[in-house]
């Protein structure tokens, strides 16, 4: 049933503006790939490729080896949830779910008694089962979003395609849908590709991550792969919190203002670098070696965390350091941070 | 005090409720109201037997027939040929398109009795489209026919103008998601893209039909007025009035009004329905 999709250098422009810039990404069957990317950056544009809402103008999008080129949407066999669910607010939820089946061609057209037992296991599926009598607009925003995708799966598609699934909900809503969501694909086993911008929901859902900036693919891979070893600044940033030091890499370790803050560097070629530190990477010691003073000026709860923000002499912005003692520095401290983990860029 | 007082407000805040409802009244009374009950007390003040006798007379009926029946057919075909004018000049971008867009309030603006007088000279046998055709002996002006393509003339902005809106904020995706979903162009069209525009639809008819009764401009040209073919019923009042016969004219004026509220209210409560079950369409 499900089936893998591959992207070839897929470019796309509207008008002048370049929206897609050879995109090239392999998508496994039964795979659930996160399109994570601020707004603007393509991200919804490939997967209305992928559906066939939108056609690249250079290179391709192949189902299995089916160049979809060849295929009209209806033969696309794709399962497509909209942002705001484009739910039909005249025909009930029923109805809603039914339509992709009734919709086929009169041959391959299901017995109305076998719709209507589909329609109510999908239904117990979305964990909404008996609300086949009621309309969209008396259903919550959450309830909206599982009958949207009971929808899509009523025509067993190939591939399931979801554009900011839990953008519109609150997010209490979006943490339980979540989890119901990667249940579900462990389940039905879909090849399945969602596009959002919010990096904790791509991390938490997806198998695998593409991240997205200015129509180009910054970086694919596992959410622990792009998290702890980001391929590029943009990556680093945008996954999560970062600080930013300008440092000199010499030999094995790496210098700020002349001061050793980071050893045993292998990878690395001499000279200007940006070091990205994650607020978890930094640690207040006591003893010297490796370490950055600095002062205390800030403090501040982040969730489940304290946060403290050090000044460093040379540096403009405050350094954002999580804590991991119940014992807070007070303001005006003087600490020492050692980085325990950072991400380091050649300078451009 | 604050007690009686509710029953009857909004429980708002904002004040301004007693000071509208006051002017509304007033205007409406002034208006709408005081002279409808004129028009009543006229009607009444023929006595039953001559009610009666006017009210069931063969031209009156024959009248009233034309006019309700022309109005309700015309609103029909308006309700068809002005959702897809609507929908061409929603959906498509080609030249000319806000000249035709303008071109649509004109039934608005024109003066009914020259639209009157022009359809009759195009469609005289010896106009340009009446000349057309007259080979197959198809007679437009100065019969009923003719009394249609009148009413059809002036109605079509109600339905353009009250459609128009409701398809441009159609959301695009459930027509993609239709599409998606397999269904066929004809599938998407009719159960996922119009049904959402019926109410509208349905309020665009409404007014084709009302703004169709009660026109004279424009008929009284086209159509000929021949007692019991083509003579509508407004001429009917008109001719009643020269010869003096106010409570015979009242008469089949209310009729008229009671027929159209009767319609108009039928109209609106299978409205109000639809309402209710799609949330705010």
């Amino acid at each position: 049933m499900s089936v893998a999709v591959t992207i070839e250098s897929v470019e796309k422009r509207f008008q002048n503006f370049p929206a897609l810039r050879g995109v090239s990404l392999d998508i496994q069957p039964g795979e659930l790939v996160a399109l994570l990317g601020p707004s603007g950056s393509g991200k919804t544009t490939l997967l209305r490729v992928i559906a066939g809402l939108e056609q690249a103008e250079r290179g391709r999008v192949l189902f299995g080896d089916i160049d979809t080129r060849d295929l009209s949407l209806r033969d696309r066999r794709i399962g497509f949830v909209f942002q705001h669910y484009a739910l039909f607010k005249t025909m009930t939820v029923g109805e809603n779910v039914a339509f992709g089946l009734k919709s086929r061609p009169r041959g391959e057209r299901p017995e109305p008694v076998e719709i209507r037992r589909r329609v109510a296991e999908l239904l117990e599926l979305i964990q909404l089962p008996g609300l086949e009598k009621r309309y969209p607009s008396q259903l919550s925003g959450g309830q909206r979003q599982r009958v949207a995708l009971a929808r899509a799966l009523a025509i067993e598609p190939r591939v399931l395609l979801l554009d900011e699934p839990f953008g519109a909900l609150d997010a209490k809503v979006r943490k339980e849908l979540r989890a119901w969501l990667r249940q579900l694909h462990q389940r039905t086993g879909h090849t399945t590709v969602f596009v959002t911008h919010d990096q904790e929901e791509a991390l938490e859902l997806a198998d695998r991550v593409a991240i997205l900036s200015d129509g180009r693919l910054e970086q694919v891979g596992s959410p622990d792969d792009v998290y702890d070893h980001p391929a590029t600044p943009f990556v680093c940033e945008f996954l999560g919190d970062a600080n930013h030091l300008p440092v000199k890499v010499v030999g094995s370790q790496a210098f700020f203002l002349d001061r050793p803050v980071l050893g045993g560097l292998t990878q690395n070629q001499g000279g200007p670098a940006s070091l990205y530190v994650r607020p978890q990477h930094l640690r207040i010691v006591d003893d010297a070696p490796l370490a950055l003073p600095g002062v205390v000026e800030h403090l501040r709860r982040n969730g489940p965390l304290r946060r403290a923000e050090v000044a460093v002499e040379g540096l403009p912005k405050r350094l954002d350091v999580d804590l991991a003692s119940q014992v807070a520095p007070a303001i005006g401290e003087r600490v020492r941070l050692r980085i325990t983990h950072g991400s380091l860029f050649a300078a451009a | 005090m604050s007690t009686t007082v509710s029953r009857w407000r909004e429980p708002s805040i904002l004040p301004g409720f007693g000071l509208a409802l006051g002017i509304t009244l007033t205007a409406l009374s002034l208006i709408v109201l005081i002279p409808l009950a004129a028009l009543f007390l006229k009607a009444a003040s023929a006595g039953p037997a001559d009610i009666w006798a006017v009210a069931t007379s063969p031209r009156t009926l024959a009248a009233l027939r034309l006019s309700f029946l022309g109005a309700l057919f015309a609103a029909a075909v308006n309700a068809v040929f002005g959702l897809i004018l609507a929908w061409v000049l929603v959906r498509y971008e080609f030249p000319g398109r806000r000249l035709i867009d303008a071109a649509v309030d004109l039934p608005f603006a024109l003066p009914t009795a020259v639209a009157g007088i022009a359809l009759a000279a195009i469609y005289a046998p010896n106009g340009w489209v009446g000349g057309l055709l007259a080979p197959y002996d198809i007679k437009v002006a100065y019969t009923p026919l003719g009394v249609m393509v009148a009413l059809i003339f002036i109605g079509l902005p109600f339905v353009v103008r009250t459609v128009q809106p409701v398809l441009e904020e159609l959301p695009a995706d459930i027509e993609e998601a239709a599409a998606l979903l397999g269904a066929s162009r004809w599938r998407t069209v009719f159960q996922v893209l119009l049904p959402p525009v019926l109410p509208a639809l349905m309020t665009g008819f409404v007014l084709a039909f009302a703004r169709a009764v009660g026109e004279y401009g424009s008929v009284i040209f086209i159509a000929g007025n021949v007692p019991m073919v083509s003579e509508i019923a407004p001429l009917l009042i008109v001719i009643r009035l020269e010869q003096f016969d106010y409570a015979g004219a009242a008469v089949v004026a209310t009729l008229m009004l009671l027929l159209s509220f009767a319609l108009i209210l039928l109209v609106n409560l299978v409205q109000a329905r639809a309402r209710r079950r799609f949330g705010n369409v």
